[in-house]
């Protein structure tokens, strides 16, 4: 079970409230729990990263276990923290006010 | 029994505003999609139920919302927004070729005839098209590609496509406007267009009347006199009898010909309104003080409206697509401004009053007429 942690203007939109909890198959990659939480909720596509190119947008950066991921590769292996649901995995906007 | 819907779009969210049809006491509700702005909301003619949004926020991006039931409750359709082919390049402020990137949807325009088909004017300038209630996207890419737009260029705040309108008499006629690149009109449902703005002159440019780089701030037009737009351009107040073939300028004795809105009289095709504005480096009414100004005759002769509005210490700017006009027997008119104030006058703008006057700032204002 994959924890994931949505800013509160995304989690307006997909309409939850607290954590999101996830079942993710195979490694558990920023990727691949991108992937999970989209196909869950289809109203995020595009909201994190590039509905095609799946680069991450500008202003969202990715946390968990106090590190910053945003600059990993998609496809590196989470932590084992965050694989086994000890940590979160943070989706977090950006300090950019507005 | 008659009444009205105005959807308000702000800096952080949208609000709907309703009142029968004397229009003198008013529910609020909102804010919905909290935190967002929304450049855009409107309603289907077809089916008022059917209402779009257009939701963005530089974090994370566009969302389209779609309510079916008269913007009690809404959800998120499709927000994907892909240029047709290699997108290439336009002007960039400094003149150097910049690519086509999409960043938000400026206006919603639903088909007259079919609540499910709605056109969006996108930044980077571009216009696309859904047929199935906004779940899918497609570009009509011959606007973007009839052959001037790389030489398009953004204006101060971006370059796009803020004006879509659907000729009711000829189907197959629609006209769009870009900031800076001008007006456009397809008389094949949008498959080819061509520019539409001869007689336009803009000091701005180096060729003062050339083909393309007019910043139009935006059009509108009477739906019984399709053949007759009026424009507020950047400076200068524009009226075109021929579908756009020339225009002529109107601005007469305004005390000023910059602004963004211009809007028409329901039910008196020659009667416009414009707000004019200081200058384009002062976004505030002359003086301090917020007039609207009517011509009854198409332009040229203009006259204040001040009563109800504040005519002192007053420095709020009204953005192109924050002015609406109701259809029922007395028309009414409604702006919003960027202090969040959205004035309404249920008497053709001989009077006003405030709806509300502390909403965040104000984008855009559409009005529903309901029977």
């Amino acid at each position: 079970m994959i924890r994931v942690v949505l800013p509160a203007h995304l989690r307006r939109l997909a309409g939850v409230a607290g954590e999101v909890r996830l079942e993710v198959t195979g490694p558990v990659s920023q990727r691949s729990v991108l992937d999970a939480l989209e196909g869950r909720y289809p109203m995020l596509r595009g909201t994190i990263r590039d509905q095609e190119s799946h680069r991450r947008r500008a202003f969202i950066r990715f946390f968990a276990c106090e590190e910053d991921l945003s600059h990993e590769s998609p496809d590196a292996s989470l932590p084992d923290a965050v694989a086994s649901g000890a940590e979160p995995y943070l989706i977090v906007g950006a300090m950019a006010g507005g | 029994m008659s009444g009205v819907r105005v959807l308000v779009g702000t800096r952080k969210g949208a609000f709907v505003l309703t009142a029968d049809g004397k229009r003198d006491r008013w529910a609020v509700s909102g804010p919905h999609f909290s935190g967002w702005e929304i450049y855009h909301m409107k309603g289907s003619p077809a089916d008022p139920d059917r209402i779009y949004a257009s939701q963005c926020s530089g974090w994370s991006g566009q969302v389209i919302q779609r309510s079916d039931d008269g913007g009690s409750t809404f959800a998120p359709v499709g927000n994907q927004f892909s240029y047709d082919g290699t997108p290439g390049t336009h002007q960039w402020y400094d003149g150097t070729p910049h690519p086509w990137e999409f960043e938000r949807v400026w206006h919603l325009e639903p088909a007259r005839d079919d609540p499910d088909t709605v056109y969006a004017g996108v930044e980077d300038a571009g216009l696309f098209k859904s047929a199935d209630g906004g779940k899918s996207w497609q570009e009509l890419p011959g606007l973007r590609g009839h052959g001037t737009g790389s030489a398009w260029q953004p204006g101060a705040g971006g370059m796009c496509l803020h004006t879509i309108i659907l000729d009711p008499a000829t189907p197959a006629r629609m006209f769009a406007a870009i900031s800076a690149a001008g007006a456009f009109r397809s008389d094949d449902a949008g498959q080819t267009w061509r520019a539409v703005n001869r007689g336009l002159r803009s000091e701005g440019i180096p060729d003062p009347d050339a083909e393309v780089g007019h910043c139009v701030h935006r059009i509108a037009m009477h739906p019984s006199r399709p053949d007759v737009l009026y424009m507020q351009k950047h400076w200068d107040v524009m009226r075109t009898d021929n579908a756009g073939e020339t225009w002529r300028e109107i601005s007469g004795n305004l005390p000023t010909d910059f602004g963004f809105p211009i809007d028409v009289h329901a039910h008196e095709p020659e009667t416009i309104y414009v707000v004019p504005i200081t200058s384009d480096s002062e976004h505030f009414p002359p003086n301090g003080q917020l007039r609207v100004y009517r011509s009854r005759t198409g332009g040229d002769e203009w006259e204040p409206l001040a009563n109800g509005l504040p005519q002192q210490n007053c420095y709020v700017n009204v953005l192109r697509d924050a002015m609406a006009v109701d259809s029922l027997d007395e028309c009414g008119i409604y702006f919003g401004t960027t202090g969040g104030q959205v004035y309404a006058s249920a008497d053709a703008g001989d009077s006003w009053a405030p709806i509300v006057r502390d909403l965040p700032a104000v984008l855009s204002v559409e009005v529903q007429t309901l029977s």
